[in-house]
């Protein structure tokens, strides 16, 4: 049996751990709420472009010789995986489900004979993958110390990527990241960046939509700016990609913060109500031996 | 006058300008063009340039590095991904501007690459000396 002193150390050190908890939640909170806004004030930016691109592609496409960023380089043999992670942990099961979504996939494609290359951009996802598809990784992005994320972090690893494409060193490029529904729901998504999975129904809906947007001219050429327009929607997908990703991070961090708090307080919980019991005993058991020390008397 | 309509400035991070202008002229990547309320629907890709916007008595100057423009009879808008608003540009951003671009040509590799840091090397400068 812990003595009296054991216990008092052990709800102080409990008390401790809700505390930083508690404070860790808080700040996941506010944090929480900018990394949404950041969200929220960067999808217009891809939602225009997404339109554009999708009534673009949807005339384009019947065109042989159209851009490989739309249509592909014919093969599918070697698979780029860009698995966007977060630097730091304590964030419930967020780092590992996104890398257990792709593991599953590496594992699937290596299994179906084609090779596999992963591009990690984040911390935790490298040390979780580097175990068993060590070999694969064939490079590493950590965007540690970065407070806010803007563009051109996006910008920069939508070069590199499209410097290996163009290199020919990758025929299908797929992005790893935790789509943000909800505080308390993110989803890990798959999303194939290479080549581009353009929805041709926002063409479709803007041309039933009077018409006057289905009939724009295109300065230069129609293939100039769609061939402008893919290698700009990479970066753009990334950047989307990375701000859910911070935001999913945050919500995740937040609930997985949340039920540690609770955890403790039951726990403290707990531990009072035992210490107090050992400590009546400890009285009782005094009590008798003075009152049947007196009695001997 | 034809009637104002709705300009729009979107950067990948936030919707950077909002507001109903009369005129807008756009540095296009084959000639600057003004867009006028009623304009014929054109997608365009943008060189670096300078966005001229006419908001009733309002008068802003926009400097843009790239990216396209949809224009619609009543909306215009600019997805680019870097504007600086030249009445509140530094010359220290300028400058440093003015330096990557630089260092961006020296490194340009094909053709289209190296067409597209010079215009922008040679706009900076222009604005640059008409700032000091």
């Amino acid at each position: 049996m812990a003595s009296l002193k054991d216990m008092r150390n052990r709800i102080a050190s409990v008390k401790a751990t809700r505390k930083i908890t508690k404070a860790m939640q808080m700040v996941a909170a506010a944090k929480l709420r900018r990394a949404q806004e950041a969200a929220t004030a960067a999808r217009p930016y891809a939602e225009r472009m997404a339109e554009v691109l999708g009534s673009l592609a949807s005339k384009v496409a019947d065109k042989t010789g159209a851009s490989p960023l739309l249509v592909g380089t014919g093969k599918d043999q070697v698979h780029l995986l860009i698995v966007m992670t977060a630097e730091r942990g304590l964030c419930g099961g967020f780092n590992s489900n996104i890398a257990k979504l792709a593991r599953a996939d590496a594992n699937r494609l290596i299994a179906n004979g084609k090779t596999v290359k992963i591009l990690t951009v984040g911390r935790k996802g490298a040390d979780n993958l580097r175990r068993d598809l060590g070999r694969n990784i064939v490079e590493r992005k950590d965007f540690q110390g970065v407070r806010q994320l803007t563009f051109s972090h996006a910008e920069g690893l939508g070069k590199r990527v499209l410097e290996m494409f163009e290199a020919g060193e990758f025929d299908v490029a797929t992005l790893y990241f935790s789509e943000f529904k909800s505080v308390i729901a993110q989803k890990p998504t798959a999303l194939q960046l290479i080549p581009a999975t353009v929805s041709e129904a926002p063409g479709a809906a803007a041309a039933t939509k009077g018409g006057a947007a289905a009939v724009h001219e295109y300065e230069p050429s129609e293939e100039e700016v769609l061939g402008f327009l893919l290698s700009r929607n990479i970066s753009t997908q990334i950047f989307r990609g990375l701000l859910e990703n911070s935001a999913s991070f945050y919500g995740s961090q937040m609930t997985a913060m949340d039920n540690a708090t609770r955890n403790a307080g039951d726990m403290i919980n707990k531990l009072t109500i035992k210490y107090n019991r050992q400590r009546q005993a400890n009285i009782t058991k005094e009590l008798i031996e003075i009152i049947s020390g007196a009695e001997a008397v | 006058m034809a009637g104002t309509f709705r300009f729009e400035l979107v950067s990948p991070e936030r919707v950077l300008l909002s507001v109903d202008a009369d005129q807008v002229v756009v540095p296009g990547d084959d000639g600057d063009f003004a867009v006028l309320a009623g304009h014929a629907p054109v997608i365009s890709t943008l060189r670096p340039g300078v966005l001229d916007v006419t908001a009733g008595s309002v008068h802003k100057r926009l400097f843009v590095k790239s990216g396209f423009v949809e224009v619609d009879p009543s909306r215009l808008t600019v997805l680019a991904e870097t504007a600086y608003d030249l009445d509140d540009i530094s010359a220290a951003t300028m400058a440093e501007e003015l330096k990557t671009a630089e260092a961006e040509l020296a490194a340009a590799k094909d053709d289209s690459a190296k067409r597209r840091a010079d215009t922008l090397v040679s706009e900076l400068r222009r604005l640059s000396t008409r700032a000091a």
